[in-house]
């Protein structure tokens, strides 16, 4: 029982810590591009206070988005979002009973010639002017 | 936002796109937040009253408050601060207005791309029908579907951040919406912008709040890369 025990812990640290890697990596390609070998010390100018820095709340036209960016190290350890569009974010009075069951399935990259494409970067724009600003007071 | 007009047949000159990118400036010019002294500006700082508005801004404004009535409340122009931004909605209105300036001026083959929100009439410069690339939320540089449009609009909500995860999943408390990308087909941009943005909203039951409308089509991808369609949209779709 207690092995048991032991392995489901072991599982649930290396879950826990395979969640948060992408969580810090892939902060860091958006915060900008001119720094992204940031921790390759290829651009030593720009270097971070280590502290909590909370960023502008910008506007994502469905709400706001503003982030907090956690700075150790003099690198960014965690970006977390202290608002986001949610305000509508209640519960749906909308009858589904007589709702088909939809098809699903797993989206996969189409080499189909295509006019125009169709994509949404609100909230992605609102989330660079919030991180921005946070890394903006945490430079030295 | 980049605004992409493409006109197809001859007699096609600078003068109609002039005509519709004034058009445009107009537009932004009137309901730009971001202009001190935009009227929406003047609305929202309390120095003009709605009442006293041009006709455009009273007709956005009931608009509005008409789409709001009919998704439930989910869309609403109105933020949590107080601040009123109608760009939600002026954004495909803007579209399918200068979608009519074109058609007025005689072309019938074109289409315009503000930022991803799409309207297109007759066919492309091969003489077929306008294919519309919905984009991977999780590479900017691929498609994963292809959907056929005729005299259509196309518009996607979405938050391509969130469904990265790049938020901390402990701060987001319950109210975490999984769904990254939403796209709605139907009769023009100014119906299919304004319900997706609300269907966008309303998390997972957004496809079937589009499902419930006649006329319109959705495909929806959730955070782990799986879509839902709407009962008719393989219809659309070229492959």
């Amino acid at each position: 029982m207690n092995k048991y025990l032991l392995s489901v812990g072991v599982i649930i640290a290396f879950v826990v810590y395979a969640l948060n890697q992408p969580t810090k990596t892939a902060v860091l390609p958006i915060e900008n591009s001119s720094q992204t070998t940031t921790e390759s010390s290829s651009n030593p100018s720009i270097s971070y206070k280590d502290g909590e820095y909370t960023g502008s709340n910008a506007d994502a036209t469905y709400g706001n988005v503003q982030v907090k960016a956690v700075i150790s190290g003099g690198k960014i350890t965690d970006v977390q979002f202290l608002d986001y569009p949610k305000d509508r974010d209640n519960s749906l009075e909308i009858s589904n009973q007589s709702m088909p069951i939809l098809k699903s399935e797993a989206i996969k990259a189409q080499t189909a010639e295509v006019d125009i494409v169709s994509g949404a970067t609100q909230t992605s724009e609102a989330f660079k002017q919030s991180l921005q600003a946070a890394l903006s007071q945490a430079q030295g | 936002m980049p605004i992409t007009v493409e006109i197809i047949g001859p007699g096609v000159s600078n003068k109609i796109f002039k005509k519709v990118f004034d058009y445009f400036r107009y537009v932004d010019k009137k309901f730009s937040t971001y202009k001190k002294n935009s009227e929406i500006s003047l609305i929202n700082s309390g120095k003009l009253k709605l009442s006293d508005a041009s006709p455009d801004m009273q007709k956005i404004f009931s608009l509005a408050e008409q789409t709001k009535q009919e998704t439930d409340g989910y869309f609403n122009i109105t933020h949590p601060s107080g601040k009123i931004d109608p760009s939600g909605l002026v954004k495909g209105w803007a579209i399918h207005n200068a979608a009519g300036i074109i058609k007025q001026a005689e072309f019938h083959n074109f289409y315009i791309d503000a930022g991803g929100d799409i309207e297109a009439c007759g066919k492309n410069d091969k003489g077929q029908d306008w294919v519309v690339g919905i984009r991977n939320p999780f590479n900017f540089r691929q498609i994963v579907k292809a959907i056929v449009i005729d005299n259509q609009g196309v518009a996607t909500s979405g938050n391509y951040e969130r469904g990265q995860h790049i938020y901390n999943p402990v701060a987001m408390t319950e109210a975490v919406n999984d769904v990254v990308s939403l796209t709605v087909v139907g009769p023009n941009i100014y119906e299919v912008d304004r319900f997706a943005t609300a269907a966008f909203a309303m998390g997972r039951q957004g496809i079937n709040f589009i499902e419930s409308l006649r006329g319109f089509e959705g495909y929806l991808i959730d955070k782990d890369g799986i879509a839902t369609l709407t009962s008719g949209f393989e219809e659309y779709c070229l492959e």
